[in-house]
């Protein structure tokens, strides 16, 4: 039987890659975001078209998965009842570390123009936000470039997710 | 942002201060005007006591006593032929009158009429549910349940529909504030963290073009420039605004004569 033998000095490269924890972890984090399949309202149907073969999330490794234990992303695109949040609120806690959030359309992220007694003004009363994403609704690619700036978030994180700022503003 | 006013009495108030406004009123007509009308009006006063009655916009408004509620439309369905109930729920008259409207609007498919079936309760009084003759009746009493506190007897299932089973007041009502009384504004936050969280998360932000006075991060201020980040709550330096010393249009070159033929 032959045997393959390589002499690492003289072919093109040593078969090794000198790298940080840090990058590698990240590197795998950041490229499987699984986001919860979560919609509340008209910004869901711009985050299931995000989904879909058109703009195609699978493409960043963005797969949407129907249960919170398997989600990595909390993407909350819609407005946000006040008889809602605590189920929003719990689904965010059901999720593993390390999780993130991003709060889609104006809804979301202030309220919006449900100015009234009955909408929570802002999902960031409730979980911690990482990317709020303007908009009313956001199209699919500004979802899509959301989804980029998490990722470019996520690699200038600490794998380690107690050094992240974020981690200690956390309310609970 | 608009200053919150108490709306106790927005309805003892008129809308219009100018002295040549004429209310606008739409005309009512007789019940004797229409055959079928009269007839069926003629069928309920036998049973019970009719309160007033009058056609309006082509449609019949009957009031009747609230404890008759139940036999009168029990009388409409089964002997004037109205099959659906379209719509049913209240109106907030306690500023006004003192108590709520409910009403009734029932539609004739057979003879093309439609008409409402119209009470007054007072705060605090129930009415009898009208489930048993339409199906339709059962979220809309659910939901005047909800939003004004009207309670329906003997309904199936008399449940808060739209708000949270634990939510306190009755949105409703004209004196209900929009941006939620004090219970509202903190309802998801006691909820979720307790009461003890409402300091650390802070009141709702309801003015959504709100500018923090001493925000150098997330505000630019134009015209007083101060580095990212700055503190200038203790005072800002004083940055003069400087304007660009070449003027694009120099006017006091002399003029410069374009048509050659003046």
């Amino acid at each position: 039987m032959a045997q393959h033998q390589v002499n690492y000095a003289s072919s093109a490269g040593l078969p090794i890659a000198l790298t940080t924890v840090d990058h590698l972890v990240n590197w795998g984090r950041s490229n499987s975001l699984w986001p919860l399949t979560y919609g509340l309202a008209c910004c869901a149907i711009e985050m299931m078209a995000s989904g879909g073969s058109r703009f195609d999330f699978d493409r960043y490794g963005t797969i949407f998965r129907a249960s919170p234990r398997q989600s990595d992303v909390m993407i909350l695109a819609g407005t946000l009842s006040k008889k809602h949040a605590e189920f929003a609120r719990r689904l965010y806690d059901q999720m593993t570390e390390p999780k993130w959030v991003i709060s889609m359309g104006s809804c979301a992220n202030t309220g919006g123009m449900f100015n009234t007694y009955a909408t929570v003004q802002g999902v960031d009363r409730i979980v911690p936000v990482d990317i709020y994403l303007p908009g009313c609704a956001p199209r699919p690619e500004t979802l899509q470039y959301a989804m980029m700036m998490l990722q470019k978030k996520i690699r200038r994180e600490s794998a380690n997710m107690k050094n992240n700022t974020k981690q200690n503003l956390r309310l609970i | 942002m608009r200053k919150y006013v108490p709306k106790d009495n927005v309805q003892g108030k008129a809308y219009y201060t100018d002295r040549f406004h004429v209310t606008p009123s739409v005309p009512k007509e007789n019940v004797a005007s229409d055959e079928i009308f009269a007839k069926q009006l003629a069928a309920v006063e036998a049973k019970m006591e009719v309160l007033s009655a009058h056609i309006q916009l082509g449609q019949m408004v009957i009031e009747v006593k609230a404890e008759d509620n139940y036999k009168a439309i029990e009388t409409l369905k089964n002997e004037c032929d109205y099959a659906m109930l379209s719509e049913m729920s209240a109106v907030d008259y306690l500023a006004k009158d003192g108590n709520f409207e409910v009403f009734y609007q029932l539609l004739n498919l057979k003879e093309r009429k439609r008409m409402r079936l119209v009470c007054r309760v007072e705060q605090g009084q129930a009415v009898e549910t009208v489930v048993p003759l339409y199906k339709s009746a059962n979220f809309a009493e659910r939901e005047m349940f909800d939003m004004f506190g009207i309670v329906a007897n003997n309904h199936p299932f008399m449940k808060r529909i739209l708000m949270p089973d634990d939510w306190e007041g009755y949105p409703l009502l004209k004196t209900y504030p929009l941006h939620g009384d004090e219970f509202a504004s903190w309802y998801e936050v006691d909820k979720i963290f307790g009461k003890d969280a409402r300091e650390a998360i802070g009141p709702e932000i309801r003015d959504q073009a709100e500018i923090e006075r001493y925000d150098t991060k997330r505000f630019s201020r134009v015209g007083h420039e101060v580095p990212f980040g700055a503190d200038i709550s203790e005072g800002e330096p004083e940055t003069p605004i400087e304007y660009s010393k070449t003027l694009l249009v120099d006017y006091t070159k002399g003029t410069k004569q374009l048509d050659k033929r003046k």
